[in-house]
């Protein structure tokens, strides 16, 4: 395996007798973009901020191709970041936000300018150079604060929130730029947002937090479709829950409602009779009318949620209830509310989670 | 309503006669030095007396020398209490406040018995030693008014943001109060510069007892020896005062805009 360009170990951090990064180790490659995902308050920011070197760590280490970092002045770290809150420099314009690093590491101006330049391109505010902050809407200080972080050239990119203050379609728009940037420069990236949706959709990998601990670690695919704890299944992406009954714990036979089926893996302290939580993406489920799927269930259809490309529906089985996604067919209109369903599992999607 | 709208009419006009008719009949005197009609005699009087330039351009350098004193103690010290260690604030701002609990001649008495020519730092037995401890007495008395002017103009701006941004762009902490810091908050630094040049022009019992030819010291002088040129005088020292706070007005209306108000 490569050598990893950024890596945490054993970090530790708490906030007066308060732990908050419980012991964190990770590695990540040189030019991958891996996203923090979890909760408000798991300690994400926290983390940021001690490979930024704006909070000491208690112990561990923070390690950037090969050297320790923890003792490193923010200021010494040549880390570019991006901040929730914009924090442009009101009384500088635009160009001089940018430039504001270079300067500080002594470039003259000419090749400074040259700069400036080049990132108002990079971020599609060529001309802009002499307004002011506050002459700028939300998205467009964000792409400065951008261009600013990324002007000296920094060895490695953190943005904590960056687009959590802007409108949905911004907030769309301006992820997809950074990340198509960053792939442009190649340049390390760490990314804080507590949006699953943001997270799976630019990330090379995830890291998702829960208070304070690693949950998983790996590639959206692999954290959206093999999540490793009940806790991942259910932040990231919609999950359903159903209540079924072991009958044979040997042959991994449960019941649910009438249905009687094996399943793919048993926690190994099950026995029959004890209730095991079935789980499966909405996705998972499919309308059996023609699908021929190992496990069918039925049910009354009792919400429809139109979403555009696909609709979303929630059956009635009888004490559980099951969402279920399907494409919009325009030459088929989704089922109504109360009318009977037959749906399709195939028993390798259903998950049996452990904590 | 209109009764309602008439009674602060009328003590409003109560309010402002209070204060404009004694300056307006100090102004009103101030123009009677002869008998034939109002001149201006008085006032040419004051401004070609050698002792009204001397005494009010010491008052101007000290006021100048007393704001870059105050300015370099207060802006790093608010700065410093907000981003670091917002629980001394209530101990920062007694002590800025004390100034104003100890009377100025108490103060002055304390300057002299420490600093007398037989203490171990005779400030007192020099002229410039003299000056440098009237600038800090200046400094000290301005301090309530320098301190949260400071702290108000650090209160609008993110200064923990602003700071992290900076420095994690390459800037050390004294590049981050000089270069973003400061120009944001200009407006009240400024502010609390005016304030302390109105207090240092019309100040009168440390000059006087330091034995100090300021302003004020001269305006008692006058005062004491002649009649209508005090009036001028105070006219004058008014009219500085009152350019000074209007200064402060005027800088808040051309303040940059540090945000987007919507
Ligand atoms: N400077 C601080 N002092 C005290 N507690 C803090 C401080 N910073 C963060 N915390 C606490 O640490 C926890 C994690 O915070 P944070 O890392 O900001 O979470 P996240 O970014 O994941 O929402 C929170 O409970 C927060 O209140
Ligand atoms: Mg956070």
């Amino acid at each position: 395996m490569a050598e990893e360009f950024l890596r945490i170990e054993k970090l530790v951090k708490s906030f007066g007798g308060n732990p908050v990064v419980k012991g964190v180790d990770l590695g990540f490659n040189k030019g991958e973009f891996v996203t923090l995902l979890g909760p408000s308050g798991c300690g994400k920011t926290t983390i940021l901020r001690m490979i930024a070197g704006f909070e000491r760590p208690d112990s561990g280490r923070i390690v950037v191709e090969g050297s320790d970092i923890s003792g490193l002045a923010p200021n010494r770290r040549k880390i570019g970041m991006v901040f929730q809150a914009y924090a442009l420099f009101p009384n500088m314009n635009v160009a001089d936000n940018i430039g504001f690093g270079l300067k500080i590491a002594g470039m003259p101006k000419p090749e400074r300018d040259d700069r400036v330049e080049e990132m108002l391109k990079l971020i599609g505010l060529s001309g802009y150079g002499k307004r002011y902050p506050f002459e700028l809407s939300g998205g467009q200080q964000q792409r400065v604060a951008l261009a600013r972080a990324l002007a000296p050239s920094p060895r490695m990119l953190l943005l904590d929130e960056p687009l959590s203050a802007l409108d949905a379609k911004i907030r769309v728009s301006l992820r997809e730029q950074i990340r198509e940037i960053q792939r442009e420069l190649g340049i390390t990236t760490v990314f804080v947002t507590h949006d699953q949706e943001e997270a799976l959709s630019i990330s090379d990998r995830i890291v998702v937090l829960n208070a304070g601990n690693v949950e998983q670690f790996g590639k959206p695919f692999d954290i959206y479709n093999r999540p490793a704890t009940k806790f991942v299944a259910t932040f990231v992406g919609t999950l359903n829950t159903l209540n079924a009954t072991v009958t044979d714990a040997a042959s991994r036979t449960v019941r649910l409602g009438d249905a009687t089926f094996a399943i793919p893996a048993l926690p190994a302290s099950a026995s029959n009779g004890d209730a095991v939580a079935l789980t499966m993406r909405p996705e998972a489920v499919s309308l059996a009318n023609g699908v021929a799927r190992d496990i069918v269930l039925e049910g009354k259809v009792a919400e429809v949620a139109f979403l555009g490309s696909v609709i979303r529906l929630k059956v009635d089985l009888g004490g559980n209830t099951i969402s279920l996604d399907t494409f919009n067919d325009q030459r088929t209109p989704p089922p109504a509310h109360g009318t009977p369903v037959r749906l399709g599992i195939a028993s390798s999607d259903v998950l049996v989670l452990g904590d | 309503m209109k009764s309602g709208r008439l009674w602060s009419w009328i003590i409003f006009g109560l309010g402002a006669g209070y204060f404009l008719l004694p300056l307006l009949a100090t102004f009103e005197f101030s123009l009677r030095i002869r008998r034939e009609g109002y001149t201006f005699d008085a006032y040419t009087s004051v401004f070609s007396d050698g002792r009204f330039q001397a005494s009010f351009s010491y008052s101007l350098i000290i006021g100048i020398c007393a704001i870059i004193v105050g300015l370099l103690i207060v802006v790093p010290a608010a700065y410093y209490v907000r981003l670091r260690a917002p629980h001394l604030r209530p101990i920062i701002e007694f002590i800025t406040l004390l100034p104003l609990i100890i009377p100025a001649i108490i103060l002055v008495f304390g300057y002299i018995r420490m600093y007398n020519t037989s203490s171990p730092l005779p400030l007192l037995g020099t002229n410039v030693g003299t000056d440098i401890l009237l600038t800090l007495a200046y400094v000290a008395l301005a301090l309530p008014y320098m301190y949260r002017a400071v702290d108000t103009g650090l209160r609008t701006i993110d200064v923990q943001t602003l700071t992290e941004a900076a420095n994690i762009l390459g800037a050390n902490q004294a590049t981050i109060i000089v270069q973003v810091i400061f120009p944001n908050i200009i407006v009240a630094v400024l502010s609390g510069a005016f304030l302390t040049l109105a207090i240092v022009i019309g100040e009168f019992t440390i000059a006087s007892l330091l034995n100090r030819q300021v302003f004020g010291v001269y305006m008692q002088n006058v005062g004491a020896n002649r009649a209508f040129e005090p009036a001028a005088l105070a006219v004058i020292s008014f009219v500085i005062t009152w350019g000074a706070m209007g200064m402060i007005q005027l800088l808040a209306r051309f303040a940059p805009k540090t945000a987007r108000r919507d």
